[in-house]
């Protein structure tokens, strides 16, 4: 069934920092959608504030999530990923000093998540054969490659229906990035995910995007409506690519 | 908690005995160590190995907090002196009570203060952490210094029995018995936490919290546990402890030596596995009582800070780690 999210009119910041300013936007049913903009601009506080890390100060999260509507603003971090919203944090965030099957583990520590830890295991293994080959080995050991393919599996343990990526481009070698994105394209597809990814590398967002929005100090800037408005865009062009 | 367990165990290679194995294990342990005591014949014996196995209750109730989840406890004097002084106000209330009833309910009040502590302070990461504990430990020493039921700053007696019950003897054998037994109930629990799915949460705080919580798990909930469980453990390593000195005041009750040896003893037998925490007591609280007899007991404190320099120094991972396999 469907799974969607939306955000509306979020005001959100750290102390009397206001780092977001009036954000809306949507993720439909089944759609990826791009958070573009550099660093800076609130991307990271937008992802943590629908995950419940940040407590916006006015505005509203929902989610739908297989046909049933939550409010996500006042929920606690490990309730929303409980509901099926997976997240995969900036810089990848493992747990260095423990194996891989350990991170595997952690990301179905809730009761949900964990009726269905051996299946989700055998899964994420299946998805990802280098990880079964690396499982006795501690996280912090691996290659930055391999480590965002376990942040991304880590992700995936507690079976969530939308799935949030914060910039999972980060500190990987060009080739590198090509071939997450193309994971998690992969990775939507096999499971049908919704898929909002926050990411500074335009060029390879925009390849598996549906869509895109692009934040500018906070606020929505730019609202793209396929790939192609994003791709041939003036605002874009100015704002983002410096050119 | 019992499917992640269960399939856990099925993918690795069985690790060593089970939880049922492991108790028996360690009674039997405890037992031998009683018999040996007792055929020492002299009731130094047991006093000085009463210390040792406080020790081992104390290193492996910080463990539990300051080992598995990464956060630091200065405080130890606060749980362990609680746990000593509702022993000292049940012993004016209720003089006939049971001794191991005292213990237990002066480890609820140590585990419900450490469950407040944790829910005010454990917001606070770090160092921060660590010195809202240190604050702890001094305002519990006020507030007992200042209340005269319990003695204030002039100090409790607490006369104990002369015959040990159930044994016999003398009543330190009793003493030494329970805190062995006490002992046995810490390392099982600390066992059973490193191979659950709760241990592997604290070890998420402890690796990176903030991944931990964006991963789902309760960290909050998980601190919490841990606190009440740390404080319960040092709350009833300290009630026994009228009993043992007869005469209890605050600067004894909350002295450095307690706080210092707690945080010692498993850094330096090493805070991965509950081994860690009783190999230090050993070492340590050993050392300790044999200089206390051969040279001075003022150097006490002493040797626990020369040897933890030396093993923050030299081996990180305390004496344990020194042993374990490497993991690729």
């Amino acid at each position: 069934m469907a799974s969607s999210l939306s955000v509306s009119n979020i005001v959100a910041g750290y102390g009397a920092v206001r780092v977001l300013d009036d954000v809306s936007l949507s993720v439909g049913a089944g759609e990826t959608v791009a958070l573009l903009g550099t660093n800076g601009n609130g991307k990271s506080t937008l992802m943590k504030s629908i995950m419940g890390m940040v407590r916006p100060t006015s505005g509203s999260i929902t989610a739908i999530i297989d046909g049933t509507r939550y409010e996500l603003v006042g929920r606690s971090t490990e309730e929303i990923v409980d509901l099926g919203i997976g997240f995969v944090p900036e810089g990848r965030r493992l747990f260095p000093k423990l194996t891989v099957t350990e991170n595997l583990l952690l990301g179905a520590f809730r009761p949900t998540a964990r009726s269905a830890i051996a299946k989700n295991l055998d899964f994420c293994f299946e998805t990802f054969p280098r990880l079964q080959e690396r499982a006795k080995q501690l996280a912090g050991s691996m290659s930055g490659g391999e480590q965002q393919m376990l942040a991304l599996a880590r992700a995936l343990m507690s079976a969530p229906r939308i799935l949030l990526i914060d910039e999972p481009s980060v500190g990987l070698a060009p080739l590198l990035v090509q071939r997450t994105i193309d994971k998690i394209k992969e990775l939507k597809d096999g499971f049908n995910l919704t898929v909002l990814m926050a990411e500074q590398n335009f060029t390879q967002a925009v390849r598996i995007a549906d869509r895109g929005y692009v934040i500018v100090h906070g606020k929505i800037a730019f609202t793209g409506d396929s790939a192609e408005a994003l791709n041939n865009n003036d605002l874009i062009r100015e704002f983002y690519l410096g050119a | 908690m019992a499917s992640l367990v269960a399939k856990d165990a099925e993918r690795e290679a069985p690790r060593g005995l089970g939880h049922v194995a492991f108790i028996l294990v360690m009674v039997a342990v405890a037992a031998v160590v009683f018999m040996i005591t007792r055929s020492i014949g002299n009731s130094y014996a047991f006093f000085a190995a009463y210390v040792v196995v406080q020790y081992m209750v104390l290193g492996t109730a910080w463990n539990i907090l300051g080992g598995y989840t990464g956060y630091v406890n200065f405080g130890v004097t606060a749980f362990f002196a609680i746990g000593a002084y509702s022993t000292v106000v049940l012993h004016k209330l209720t003089p006939w009570m049971p001794l191991p009833a005292m213990i237990l309910i002066g480890g609820v009040m140590a585990a419900l203060v450490g469950l407040g502590t944790g829910y005010l302070t454990l917001r606070l990461r770090g160092v921060f952490f660590s010195i809202a504990t240190l604050a702890l430990a001094v305002v519990v020493q006020t507030l007992i210094t200042n209340w005269d039921f319990v003695g204030g700053a002039r100090g409790a007696y607490v006369m104990r029995p002369r015959i040990a019950p159930l044994i016999g003897g003398d009543y330190i054998q009793y003493l030494f018995l329970v805190m062995l037994g006490l002992c046995v109930i810490a390392l099982a629990t600390a066992r059973a936490i490193e191979r659950s799915a709760l241990g592997y949460g604290f070890a998420a705080i402890r690796d990176d919290e903030a991944a931990a919580e964006a991963s789902g798990v309760p960290t909050l909930g998980l601190k919490l546990i841990a606190t009440a469980l740390s404080g319960g453990f040092m709350g009833m390593a300290g009630a026994p402890l009228p009993y043992y000195v007869t005469y209890l005041d605050p600067s004894s009750g909350f002295s450095l030596n307690y706080a210092v040896n707690a945080i010692a003893m498993p850094l330096i037998g090493g805070t991965s596995s509950w081994l860690g925490p009783i190999v230090g007591a050993i070492l340590v609280g050993g050392l300790q009582e044999y200089i206390r007899v051969t040279i001075s007991s003022a150097v006490n404190v002493l040797v626990a800070g020369v040897l933890m320099v030396a093993f923050v120094i030299l081996a990180p991972q305390g004496i344990v780690g020194l042993f374990q396999r490497k993991k690729r």
